[in-house]
């Protein structure tokens, strides 16, 4: 079905979706003037973004900060001499040292893994998960509509703090001596289940929006499968609103991973997370706020870096805002 | 009108079963012994298991037990804790501190949101729209718990203007911070809601019209422009309502406030689950009430919308 990328010297991601405006025939006229794909167009307008490099760069950062911690320190998170408890910050350890006499900085390093893994794996869950379910109900309509529609609004109405604790609490009571990497997954299932609803809604309403398009009734009078009209011609025509949701998503969850731990139904310690070191700086704040705001400044950085991406995103996708 | 709430009230009945019947699976298929732990260090007497298990029907599948506890729900009986407390009284005594918490802060989100965005809505460059957008970005990117801790470290213990806590009744002067909290991420969403939509209507035909006609600027702003620039700014806060009032339990545990967030954690924790399922019950249906309300709502505000 889906042949090499024909067009776009850009990266990979866009290649696949813009492979679409041209058909195969027309694929070596393509190479020579080549028509733009909407993410083909979206993406030279990031590059003039100065939001997009400065978020970009942050989070290239974090994502390395993620991968390989070591780079950034040869401090062992988990070692802690409590002679040094709560010492201030100093040449040593730039960002001093919690109660247990861990250095903060290292702990800070160590603590982008959890969120990164967490939300980008969410994020991809919930888009694949939402994402799908809105395409099926938007293009097919009828009862599939009406009975996955009414599913999704069961799901919608549950609290997202309160379904995700009782969630989290019914598969990972505490005690249970389940691997990092498991809980790590029934965080990432508990915020899918319980967001899905709101991407399959964006993707259902554009999908509506562009299925009685005239290109969708050529390429069924044309014969297409709807296999093929959901994947070559549907998808991506509607993917835009859906990606702007996404980079503003990875933002969020990395922002609801950190609140699920510091309410202690997310990871816990000995696992190194900013949540998990925000809760932990939660009684000592008024003789050492540094415990709070050294792992509360990286966790909004990161956020930040992710909202200003979905920004940029969206204002190069959006022909209407500028 | 009629007819068109009455549907929408009965397609809100299945989206209402499903979501109450899916928390009290979740809350009450926990694996393990429910009487564990639940009469100190013995074994609870076999006449209080078999009164319990009677009275929340233990003893047979989980539709039946749904069955017969929505039955007394809506006969007004929540049932009680294992330990024989009414979770009536509970409910009566968390759900006010909570309802004020979130009431206090879709008001400060309403005020501070709609006043930065319909002034940024109205003059789209200069100091203020960017003030106005590079701090809606970090509130944006402050998840509450940091907001909640940094403003009682700062307002309360650093310059001793609050209390860091708030007092068991909950009175409404010392809400005002938690609520700031509390909403301070939908007042960002408010303030830029507001911002994009004035701003597009703002070159409305009918605005040109109104202006034309040598009305006063305040009033082309405030009824022609604000009236149909609100649609979704009220959508947005009439659905936050229910949203705020389920994710107050961050805010709560910082400032210390009894309200459903605190009581639903520790029903979960202490495994009380008819507590934790009546809680949510109520949290589901004013949620979707509020939604409801909401729809209702644009016909007020714009009577171009019409329900048959």
């Amino acid at each position: 079905m889906s042949e090499p990328a024909i067009t776009s010297t850009v990266t990979a991601a866009p290649a696949d979706v813009s492979t679409v405006v041209g058909t195969e025939e027309q694929a070596g006229a393509a190479q020579r003037d080549k028509p733009r794909g909407l993410l083909g167009d979206a993406w030279r307008d990031l590059r003039r973004n100065p939001l997009f490099w400065i978020s970009a760069t942050f989070i290239t950062l974090f994502l390395v900060m993620a991968a390989f911690p070591g780079l950034f320190t040869s401090v062992d998170p988990t070692h802690g001499e409590l002679e040094r408890s709560r010492n201030g910050p100093s040449a040593d350890a730039w960002f001093g040292y919690d109660v247990l006499g861990r250095d903060v900085y290292a702990r800070v390093i160590y603590g982008a893994r959890a969120s990164i893994i967490v939300s980008v794996l969410a994020t991809i869950g919930t888009i694949l998960l939402g994402g799908g379910i809105g395409v099926l109900t938007g293009y097919l309509g009828g009862w599939v509509d009406a009975l996955l529609s009414r599913i999704a609004d069961i799901f919608f109405g549950l609290p997202f703090v309160l379904g995700a604790i009782v969630i989290l609490f019914s598969f990972n009571p505490p005690g249970s001596s389940r691997s990092v990497f498991a809980i790590e997954m029934l965080v990432v299932l508990a915020l899918v289940v319980l967001v899905w609803p709101v991407s399959m809604r964006i993707m259902r309403s554009s999908v509506l929006a562009a299925k009685n398009a005239d290109y969708i009734l050529a390429a069924r009078a044309m014969g297409a499968s709807t296999r093929r009209i959901i994947f070559r011609h549907l998808i991506p025509n509607t993917l835009a609103p859906l990606l702007v949701y996404a980079t503003i998503l990875i933002g969020s969850y990395i922002a609801a991973e950190a609140t699920l731990s510091f309410l202690g139904v997310g990871l816990r310690s000995p696992v190194v997370s900013w949540g998990i070191m925000i809760a932990e700086s939660n009684n000592y704040i008024r003789v050492s706020p540094q415990l709070l705001f050294f792992p509360a400044g990286f966790l909004v950085v990161a956020v930040l870096s992710f909202v200003l991406l979905g920004e940029a995103v969206r204002e190069a996708l959006d022909p209407k805002l500028r | 009108m009629g007819r068109y709430v009455l549907r929408r009230l009965l397609q809100l009945i299945p989206v209402f079963i499903g979501t109450t019947f899916l928390i009290y699976v979740l809350v009450w298929a926990v694996p393990g012994d429910p009487f564990a732990g639940k009469c100190g260090e013995r074994r609870c007497p076999d006449a209080f298991v078999e009164r319990m298990t009677q009275e929340y029907h233990l003893d047979q599948s989980i539709f039946v037990q749904y069955y017969h506890y929505m039955i007394k729900l809506f006969q007004g009986d929540f049932g009680q804790t294992f330990g024989g407390v009414e979770i009536r009284g509970i409910i009566a005594q968390t759900y006010p501190n909570t309802v004020k918490l979130a009431l206090m802060a879709v008001i400060i989100e309403a005020v501070i949101g709609l006043t930065a965005g319909v002034l940024t809505g109205l003059r789209r460059t200069g100091f203020l729209d960017n003030l106005v957008l590079v701090s809606t970005l970090f509130l944006l990117a402050l998840p509450t718990f940091v907001t909640g801790f940094v403003l009682q470290w700062v307002l309360g213990t650093q310059w001793k203007i609050i209390n860091p806590t708030v007092e068991p009744d909950a009175p409404f002067h010392q809400l005002i911070v938690p609520g700031f909290v509390l909403g301070s991420l939908s007042m960002a969403y408010i303030a830029r809601l507001a911002r994009t939509s004035i701003a597009e209507n703002r070159r409305g035909d009918y605005v040109r019209t109104a202006i034309a006609k040598g009305l006063p600027m305040r009033r082309v702003v405030g009824i022609h422009l604000l009236r149909n620039s609100l649609i979704p700014v009220v959508t947005f806060l009439g659905t936050d309502l229910g949203a705020l009032m389920g994710g107050a339990i961050v805010t709560e545990g910082i400032f210390g406030i009894h309200g459903i967030g605190l009581q639903v954690y520790r029903g979960i924790v202490t495994k009380e689950g008819a507590t934790v399922v009546g809680i949510i019950v109520i949290l589901v249906l004013i949620y979707l009430l509020m939604n409801l309300l909401v729809d209702l709502l644009y016909a007020v505000l714009d009577p171009r919308i019409r329900y048959e």
